[in-house]
């Protein structure tokens, strides 16, 4: 167990690498508890997100979700969360539990009249179900991705959503905490396989997930972390006239994704010596066998089959730059 | 598949959970059960050139699981007369067979007075005990 956002967390149940193998092939489920729940509701609710969110709710439906960003003036991440909407005057906020106290602050300060901001994160529990054999181990019908909807699971009244962080099929249910146990008692009764942070880390990774505090941060911007889908510079939302410049112009450096080529594995932090950058995520991928990461680098040298020279503890390690996202599922 | 616990009896062992196998001017090195244990599966070693002089209680090399990397501490010091390049390939041998196919290194003895320094399995059972 590890201290993680003031939660107490397993890095594994058994292994990071079966846990890791078990979503890729199977159908896995995570913990996700610690993350935050951010409601906003009434007339305005639409209208205060528009403002401060990235993307553009114009693009999703009641009963659709939507990966977007909380962005501060300087064009800055303060959170990248999902954004489900109940109706125009409903929305649910997933935040990063790191992020939870922030994202609250951020949005209560901005309130305006007809828009309640609401912290319910202590009334939800979130497992999340990943994996190609999920939907069939739950008894779950297919669902576009990004959508949600109310449904019943052995009795248990669960909102269903076709989300995750790991790349696969599959769902995250989030129900009220004191159904939290028996819903993760009928997921592994289902054969879903417990997974805890650390094949969490290494699933996301490998499909180029950003994690905030690494990879994206308040001082980081949205077009050099590659993020530029997520953000509707055709509409006005905190930062955008900054992300507008930003993009215009070109960013100085890029967040890429890398393969190692020498033996070794990356770890965030570590400095890019060859051309000058830092890695901000590295691990080793058990689906290629190899260390992989992401670093922000110069934008002229962000290019696929760039090498990079990484310092691993003092010892200069090649690695190339590879498109995202670094695995991808054969197609059969 | 990961080994099951054992410390065998005819190994010498170190308090950074390593083993020495003495053998008249040789000694083979690697790390215990308890280590790979604690560190989850290997991913990658980091070993020593062959030559090279290691140094009683000083880092010789690292082992790396996807969670986690540590130093390989000496039990003895040595010049290196071989590298386990089967681990180099496949770190897993390590948590397979800590003690047979997951050997780090071969060294020559350069200082044979610190093997008496070196505890007997009982002795590091009841260290691995107090962990």
């Amino acid at each position: 167990m590890v201290p993680f956002a003031g939660w107490e967390m397993p890095v594994s149940y058994a292994g990071v690498i079966p846990e890791h193998l078990a979503v890729r092939s199977d159908c896995g489920v995570f913990d996700v508890s610690h993350m935050g729940q951010i409601e906003v509701e009434g007339p305005r609710a639409k209208e205060l997100l528009q403002g401060l969110l990235a993307n553009d709710l114009d693009r999703i439906e009641s009963g659709g979700a939507q990966y977007t960003l909380l962005t501060n003036e300087r064009g800055g991440i303060v959170d990248d969360l999902i954004v489900y909407e109940r109706d125009e005057r409903h929305y649910l906020l997933v935040v990063n539990a790191g992020n939870r106290e922030n994202a609250l602050a951020w949005l209560s300060e901005r309130e305006i009249r007809g828009s309640d901001v609401r912290d319910v994160s202590d009334r939800y529990a979130l497992l999340a179900v990943q994996g190609p054999r999920s939907l069939e181990r739950l008894g779950l019908r297919e669902a576009a991705p990004f959508t949600f909807a109310e449904e019943t699971l052995d009795g248990i009244e669960t909102m269903v959503a076709r989300t995750g962080y790991t790349g696969e099929a599959g769902a995250e249910l989030l129900v009220p905490g004191e159904d939290a146990e028996a819903l993760w008692q009928l997921v592994l009764d289902r054969g879903a396989r417990p997974c805890g942070l650390g094949a969490r880390d290494t699933l996301r990774l490998e499909v180029c997930y950003p994690l905030h505090g690494a990879d994206i941060t308040q001082d980081t911007d949205a077009i050099s972390a590659g993020l530029g889908w997520v953000c509707a510079l055709d509409k006005d939302f905190t930062g955008a006239t900054k992300l507008r410049r930003i993009k215009q112009a070109g960013p100085e450096r890029r967040l890429v994704a890398f393969v190692m080529t020498d033996r070794a594995v990356p770890r965030g932090g570590m400095p890019v010596l060859e051309p000058r950058g830092e890695v901000t995520s590295g691990t080793h991928s058990p689906m290629l066998d190899r260390g992989i990461g992401m670093a922000y680098v110069p934008a002229g040298a962000a290019a696929p089959d760039t090498e990079l020279t990484i310092d691993v503890r003092g010892k200069p390690r090649r690695a190339r730059v590879v498109e995202k996202p670094i695995y991808k599922r054969e197609e059969t | 598949m990961p080994a099951s616990e054992s410390y065998p009896e005819d190994l010498k062992y170190h308090s950074a959970h390593d083993w020495a196998r003495i053998e008249g001017e040789e000694a083979t090195l690697g790390i215990t059960w308890y280590a790979q244990d604690s560190l989850g599966e290997l991913v990658h070693y980091e070993p020593p050139e062959e030559g090279a002089a290691i140094t009683k209680d000083s880092s010789y090399g690292e082992v790396e699981s996807v969670k986690a990397v540590s130093d390989v501490v000496a039990p003895l010091s040595g010049e290196v007369v071989a590298v386990n390049a089967k681990v180099v390939d496949a770190p897993e041998t390590v948590n397979e067979d800590p003690y047979g196919e997951g050997w780090l290194v071969r060294v020559r003895i350069t200082e044979p007075s610190e093997l008496e320094a070196l505890l007997d399995a009982e002795a590091y059972r009841l260290l691995v005990a107090e962990q």
